[in-house]
């Protein structure tokens, strides 16, 4: 077998801007959790150990740094730890070398991503505790609330362009600001 | 124009991919014969007013919707998930 070097989407430095942070993360492990019709009492049960219930639409459970994220109809995706048994509760398959994780904050970052996600992610309208599947620009993602700005998932072959998009609404802000 | 998924909320249209008439939901029998599956494939009506039409949420939830809209005013009346419907279009 040959040996895989695993490496990062992205290798950026954190890039500063007036307020405004952005940085690539590694989530570690990340896997998608796709409920069979009629397992939720099976599902509650193999995600007890972990903490987590299976979240509503647009919402996500999170415990001691792992999360469970809505990421469409009866699906989540289970991030920073190794997926545990779930036996015929549902369809699991790893997604952690799919995607890419970008994280925004500071006080104009809900400004900043909504120059590219059409969505009012303002913390009254979109507090933490809430998740999205959403368009960034024309790509898909996934933008999960913090209570310091936002996660930011994206497919990994789109991270650079992602970063490049953000990068200029953040430079834009900061030349008005 | 604003399309309300009943998973994502109320979003852009651009969000969605139109695909044409709920017609599509009705399929007929593998061997109803050539009549109705001309019918099913090829014959649609062209209503001014309201209608009932299949959209897809692709920048979002990933999934079929049945949208109730007004082709005259562009109102939208609402949207259902395919998946959660009993029988085919009405």
């Amino acid at each position: 077998m040959p040996e895989l070097i695993a490496k990062p989407a992205l290798e950026k430095a954190p890039l500063t801007l007036g307020t405004c942070r952005l940085e690539a993360v590694d989530l570690g492990p990340i896997t998608s959790v796709a409920l069979f019709p009629g397992q939720e009492k099976a599902m509650a049960k193999a995600l007890k150990p972990l903490g987590l219930s299976f979240p509503d639409p647009n919402s996500l459970s999170a415990k001691a740094g792992v999360q469970l994220v809505w990421t469409g109809r009866e699906q989540a995706f289970l991030i920073g730890v190794t997926a545990p048994d779930f036996g015929a509760a549902a369809a699991v398959t790893d997604q952690s070398g799919g995607w890419a994780a970008l994280r925004l904050s500071g006080d104009k970052a809900a400004e900043v991503l909504m120059r590219h996600v059409p969505l009012d992610l303002r913390a009254a309208a979109f507090p933490p505790g809430r998740a999205v599947r959403a368009p960034l620009g024309h790509m898909s993602s996934v933008v999960i609330r913090e209570e310091a700005g936002f996660l930011i998932l994206i497919f990994r072959s789109m991270a650079r362009t992602a970063w490049h998009e953000i990068e200029v609404a953040m430079r834009t802000l900061a030349a008005r600001a | 124009m604003r399309i309300p998924c009943p998973l994502c909320g109320p979003r852009d249209r651009r969000e969605f991919t139109y695909y044409g008439s709920d017609d599509y939901l009705n399929r007929p029998a593998p061997d109803a014969g050539a009549g109705p599956w001309d019918d099913h494939l090829h014959l649609r009506a062209n209503p001014a007013g309201e209608t009932h039409d299949l959209w897809y949420h692709e920048a979002g939830c990933a999934q079929w919707l049945r949208v109730h809209r007004n082709t005259v005013s562009h109102e939208i009346y609402g949207a259902a998930l395919v998946a959660g419907l009993k029988g085919g279009a009405q």
